[in-house]
């Protein structure tokens, strides 16, 4: 559990790691809390030449709002967002998860752009920010530009930044009223990836569901959302028929692999449980009633 | 190696006083003042100042001069033939010096094979083929740990696959032979049984009931905190052997070094330094150990070989893995009458399990449990299968853990099967006090117990009665809960030297006490502490004795060239056997003291009488010698004709082994959508005799339990049909955290062994032993009613969701 050797840059400025990246290519890999990077090294499964820490990059850890979106730099910890009044007022959804992100050592290490940028089903950031519809912020060697998150995942691992791209910031479309998020995630034990959790993030009109995304993590070879729970509950009353139907279809959806968490069937029915008490809770959130 | 043992035949009559009918208390005794500090003080560790200021030193902490470092060539495969080891591309990186093969080992002297200790054989380095994976293939020495590492990524083996068996079962039909070194081409390798066959074949004849369980334990691992490792220092000029090690046994670790290597046992030193956590893993004797102290032979430097944590979780210390299938008579009135057990042990690759020798399945048969039955008739074989040796007394008193589960286990399906309450049931088969002392059908001379008295308070403290009410409140809401017990009996401390060795050694411990002529004392054992307190608590018993302040007394272990003889800390035999010794060791002082006391003060011996800390004339109290006063006196005034000085030693083999015993009472919710078992309330009431300290029982209860935890709902070392390890990384071995732990409620009874010169039995391993069946039983509990009679452990969110979709149950 030695890691071969390589060398170790830790740029100051954005600009000085973006030149860093483009001089060494696919032999650099960007370390941000390095919770899935290190350990892959420790076991030689990933031996890059080169690390670019990007901790020295202090302008690139933030929580703020920006009109009607809530931008997080790409290293922020996640511990942050565990902190941020904002996100525990406003962003229920997120907040669920960064309380249930590993353990509270990773968390004060692992950063949300890290999360993402790993593309890695089994983290629970790119569904947490595909529920909210999120913007990723990147920029390279091309300037600066915009990614949709529902562009951003591509297969497992990769994710549609480009080589010499770095990303600077999440940002998240604030709620608008009657809207409820949740995240319901169930683990082995603390610090486990999940079995499954679902991430919600739904608008009522009355007592109907008028809006909703629905996204799921650790139950597919990438990052995925379920159209199918999410065309069960826009424009059906908020009904636990409907709660039932979009487990249903969450299930079906998706395609988790069978190993020690459990197999596929098992996997398929917890998504279908954990859909449904993530719906009844963003409902019960959107309608004031937690 | 394929024998029999009848032990209970030979089974000598227990000395009298060794067991006895002992009224219970709940108080603690306590006979010395706060400055003093003897036993039931809750004294603070002495350890922790130097553990809590990161100042411990462990074997990892050892760097001497000119120090080279070992890593391991390791293989992928559970069986293959290996056709060639090449390693020259790693012998050209810049600091790699040498690579060990399984040949260098031979023409070392045949050191490529050691003795278990359970006079088994097992490969240091292979020649032929390997039988498990991560078996060591080869070693490379290095000037570097990191150049250590990067040369075994460089060294070639060429392997040619071999069939592989990992099923016990299958492994009995010998197809594929795990070990043809052998003479007998079997995986077999031994059949064990205990009990009364025929007796037992009648109970069962003439019961009113009969139920019939098949259950496994599953193979675990005891991922001690710190992992083994050792730093072996040949100083050819002296030939002298230095060796810091990670040892719970340094003593018989060195007697087997010297039997193994030929180096006279004076020119070998074993040092056992700081221990973070052994748990049974550091008893047996490793491969790298032996590698890496040939290493240091062969070049004449200190090498270091320190494992990592995916190593120490493949290659090391597996523990139980027993497949059980137990049968339980009960007459027309519910009282049990018999039981029948026939197991099948998977060893893996070897026996390298570390049972006193006689005990091949360690204390097993001490599996009729806290019940008062006719006869019992238990056997167990054992095979090889393509997996690590296991077979290591992880935390369980040499395999009680595995018969404590199966008899409780039992008890509850008998209960529920009966229709009776299970903490009644329970009441009912109890050994009464008053049975006391007790012969069991097995054959165990149980020393004390009040079963009754510790199952009551456990109800009365979690309000059983009432938890009842509410399961049936909610049961019929289709809310899942339930109510587990396990009033479990522990056999610790050997063991009398009739019956207890180790490769022939018997298993006495040892004290060394020397008072310094200021009152101070320095005291040395034969066992050795891996987190169990006792530089604390041997310093109490001896305050306790001899009126010296705890705080003046230094205890030392570990290192074999000043410590006095002994056979090491597991088994939870510290206190039965040392703990002893120190109380023993201290009465010898104590009778020269009086001699020495009675010529200060010019009076007859027959005239003092001792309180706390000094001799005081009767009836004058105000004529005193402290046990200081005296102690400055052996070394400056001592009557003439007697020996200067305050010392003394000994041996101590105890009569009979101690029976700690307890109740504990679980209760579980369960998630009908996702199978999960939420663990709400434990409470634990332990009965170890006369404590020492309560805070440390209480500490060791707690991490216990949480080591009991483990395997009913997390921890299980997986295979798949290759032999490949799919839980070698903290990843998939699931250690519970303080998140999933719950808040352990402890309290005690206590009922003194009749035997131990200061009453007390054993405890660091009952919590380990009591808590699985307890939480298996809560589950159990919460769906006998959909028809559940037994899940195994660790009881998944799987495997309930399993069971409560068949049944019908959904969310």
């Amino acid at each position: 559990m030695i890691p071969a050797t390589f060398d170790y840059h830790a740029p100051s400025t954005l600009d000085e790691a973006l030149q860093l990246l483009a001089r060494h290519g696919d032999a650099a890999k960007l370390l941000a809390g390095g919770h899935s990077l290190i350990p892959a090294m420790r076991f030689r499964l990933a031996q890059p030449e080169i690390l670019i820490d990007l901790n020295k990059l202090d302008g690139l850890r933030y929580v703020r709002e920006e009109g009607n979106v809530l931008a997080i730099g790409a290293m922020t910890p996640e511990a942050w967002l565990e902190e941020s009044a904002v996100v525990q007022q406003r962003y229920p959804l997120l907040a669920d998860a960064v309380s249930v992100i590993a353990d509270p050592l990773v968390r004060n290490r692992g950063t949300v752009g890290g999360n993402l940028a790993h593309a890695d089903p089994a983290n629970d950031q790119p569904a947490v920010m595909l529920a909210y519809g999120a913007t990723i912020v990147a920029q390279g060697p091309g300037g600066r530009r915009n990614i949709a998150i529902d562009d951003f995942f591509v297969n497992l691992f990769e994710s549609s930044l480009q080589p010499g791209e770095i990303m600077l910031d999440i940002r998240v479309p604030a709620p608008g009223a009657s809207s409820g998020g949740a995240y319901v995630k169930m683990e082995r034990k603390v610090g486990d990836y999940a079995t499954s959790a679902v991430a919600v993030q739904l608008t009522m009109n009355g007592p109907t569901i008028s809006a909703a995304r629905v996204a799921l993590t650790n139950v597919n070879p990438v990052p995925m959302r379920s159209p199918g729970a999410e065309a069960a509950l826009v424009g059906k009353a908020a009904t636990e028929e409907a709660f039932e139907a979009a487990g249903k279809a969450a299930a079906a959806e998706c395609d988790p692999s069978s190993d020690l968490r459990g197999s596929a069937d098992y996997k398929r029915d917890v998504t279908r449980v954990l859909a449904k008490r993530a719906i009844r809770r963003a409902v019960a959130r959107a309608q004031g009633r937690s | 190696m394929n024998h029999v043992a009848d032990r209970f035949e030979k089974h000598s009559p227990v000395p009298e006083g060794s067991s006895a009918n002992v009224p219970t208390t709940d108080e603690l005794r306590i006979t010395t003042p706060p400055k003093v500090c003897g036993m039931g003080h809750r004294m603070k560790r002495k350890e922790d100042p130097r553990f809590i200021r990161g100042r411990g030193n462990y074997v990892d902490d050892v760097k001497l001069p000119g120090m080279l470092h070992m890593d391991i060539v390791r293989s992928p495969y559970a069986h293959a033939k290996i056709l060639k080891i090449d390693a020259s591309e790693a012998l050209k990186i810049p600091g790699v010096l040498a690579v060990i093969t399984g040949e260098d080992l031979k023409k070392a002297g045949n050191l490529h094979w050691m003795p278990t200790l359970m006079s088994d054989t097992q490969m240091v380095l292979p020649i032929d083929k390997v039988v498990y994976q991560a078996q060591e293939v080869c070693a490379i020495i290095a000037t570097d740990r990191y150049i250590a590492a990067d040369a075994i990524e460089k060294v070639v083996v060429d392997y040619e696959p071999l069939p592989v068996v990992v099923d016990p079962f299958e492994a009995l039909k010998d197809n594929v032979i795990v070990r043809d070194d052998k003479e007998l081409k079997t995986n077999h390798i031994w059949h064990w049984e205990a009990g009364d066959k025929e007796a037992t074949d009648q109970v069962f004849k003439d019961a009113a009931t009969v139920i019939e369980e098949k259950m496994h334990i599953p193979r675990i691992h005891v991922s001690s905190i710190e992992t083994c490792g050792m730093v072996a220092n040949y100083d050819t000029a002296m030939q002298h052997m230095q060796i810091y090690m990670t040892s719970q046994a340094p003593h018989a670790h060195r007697t087997v070094f010297a039997l193994v290597s030929g180096l006279p046992e004076h020119k070998i030193q074993i040092i056992s330094p700081d221990i973070g956590g052994g748990f049974g893993g550091k008893v047996p004797v490793y491969p790298g150990y032996v590698i890496c102290a040939v290493a240091s032979l062969v070049t004449g430097k200190p090498v270091k070989w320190v494992e990592d944590r995916s190593e120490n979780l493949q290659a090391d210390s597996f523990a139980r893995d027993y497949h059980i299938t137990c049968r339980l008579a009960a007459d027309k009135d519910g009282k049990i009458t018999g039981m029948q057990v026939k197991t099948l042990a998977d060893h893996g690759a070897a026996d390298a399990a570390a049972n006193p020798s006689k005990f091949p399945a360690g204390l097993f048969s001490i599996a009729t449990g806290s019940y008062d039955m006719k006869a019992a008739h238990i056997e167990v074989d054992a095979a090889y299968t393509n997996k690590p040796p296991g077979g290591v007394a992880y935390r369980c008193s040499f395999r009680v853990t595995e018969a404590v589960h199966m008899i409780e286990r039992m008890t509850d399906v008998l209960a529920h099967q009966l229709g009776e309450d299970p903490a009644a049931f329970r009441m009912k088969n109890f050994i009464k006090p008053e049975q006391f002392p007790y012969k069991s059908p097995t054959g165990w001379d149980y020393d004390s117990g009040n079963y009754h008295a510790a199952l009551q308070k456990a109800m009365d403290v979690i309000g059983y009665h009432d938890l009842r009410k509410e399961q049936a409140e909610k049961r019929a809401r289709g809310e899942l809960m339930g109510i587990g017990i396990s009033s479990f009996t522990e056999v610790v401390g050997a063991g009398p030297s009739r019956d207890y060795d180790i490769l022939g050694i018997k298993m006495f411990d040892s004290a060394e006490i020397r008072i310094h002529p200021t009152g101070k004392a320095i005291a040395r054992f034969g066992t050795k502490s891996q987190g169990q307190g006792h530089e604390t608590t041997y310093a109490q018993i001896l305050a306790e004795e001899l009126g010296l302040p705890a705080q003046d007394i230094q205890v030392e272990e570990g290192d074999t060239d000043t410590a006095p003889y002994g056979l090491g800390t597991y088994a939870s035999r510290s206190t039965p056997t040392a703990g002893a010794a120190a109380a023993m060791a201290a009465r010898k002082i104590r009778a020269k003291a009086k001699k020495i006391a009675a010529y200060l003060l010019e009076v007859n011996e027959d005239d003092l009488e001792w309180k706390v800390d000094r001799f005081e004339v009767k009836g004058a109290p105000d004529q005193h010698k402290t046990i200081q006063d005296i102690a400055f006196a052996a070394y400056t005034n001592h009557p003439p004709g007697m020996e200067a000085g305050l010392e003394a030693t000994d041996y101590y083999d105890p009569p009979n082994l101690t029976f700690p015993f307890g109740s504990y009472i679980c209760v579980v919710d369960i998630d009908k959508g996702t199978g999960e078992v939420k663990v709400r309330r434990f409470v634990a009431v332990d009965d170890c005799g006369n404590i020492i300290n309560p805070m440390v029982v209480e500490g060791q209860i707690h991490g216990g339990l949480t080591m009991g935890l483990a395997p009913a709902l997390f921890e299980e070392i997986v295979y798949d049909e290759n032999g490949q390890n799919l839980s070698g990384t903290f990843s998939d071995y699931l250690l519970p955290t303080a998140m999933e732990t719950p808040k352990w409620e402890t309290d005690r009874t206590i009922t003194p062994s009749p035997h131990h010169p200061i009453g007390a039995k054993g405890v660091g391993e009952s919590p380990t032993v009591g808590a699985p069946p307890a939480i298996a039983n809560a589950v159990v509990d919460a769906l006998w009613h959909l028809g559940v009679r037994h899940i195994d452990i660790p009881i998944t969110p799987q495997k309930v969701w399993k069971l409560l979709r068949a049944k019908g149950v959904n969310d």
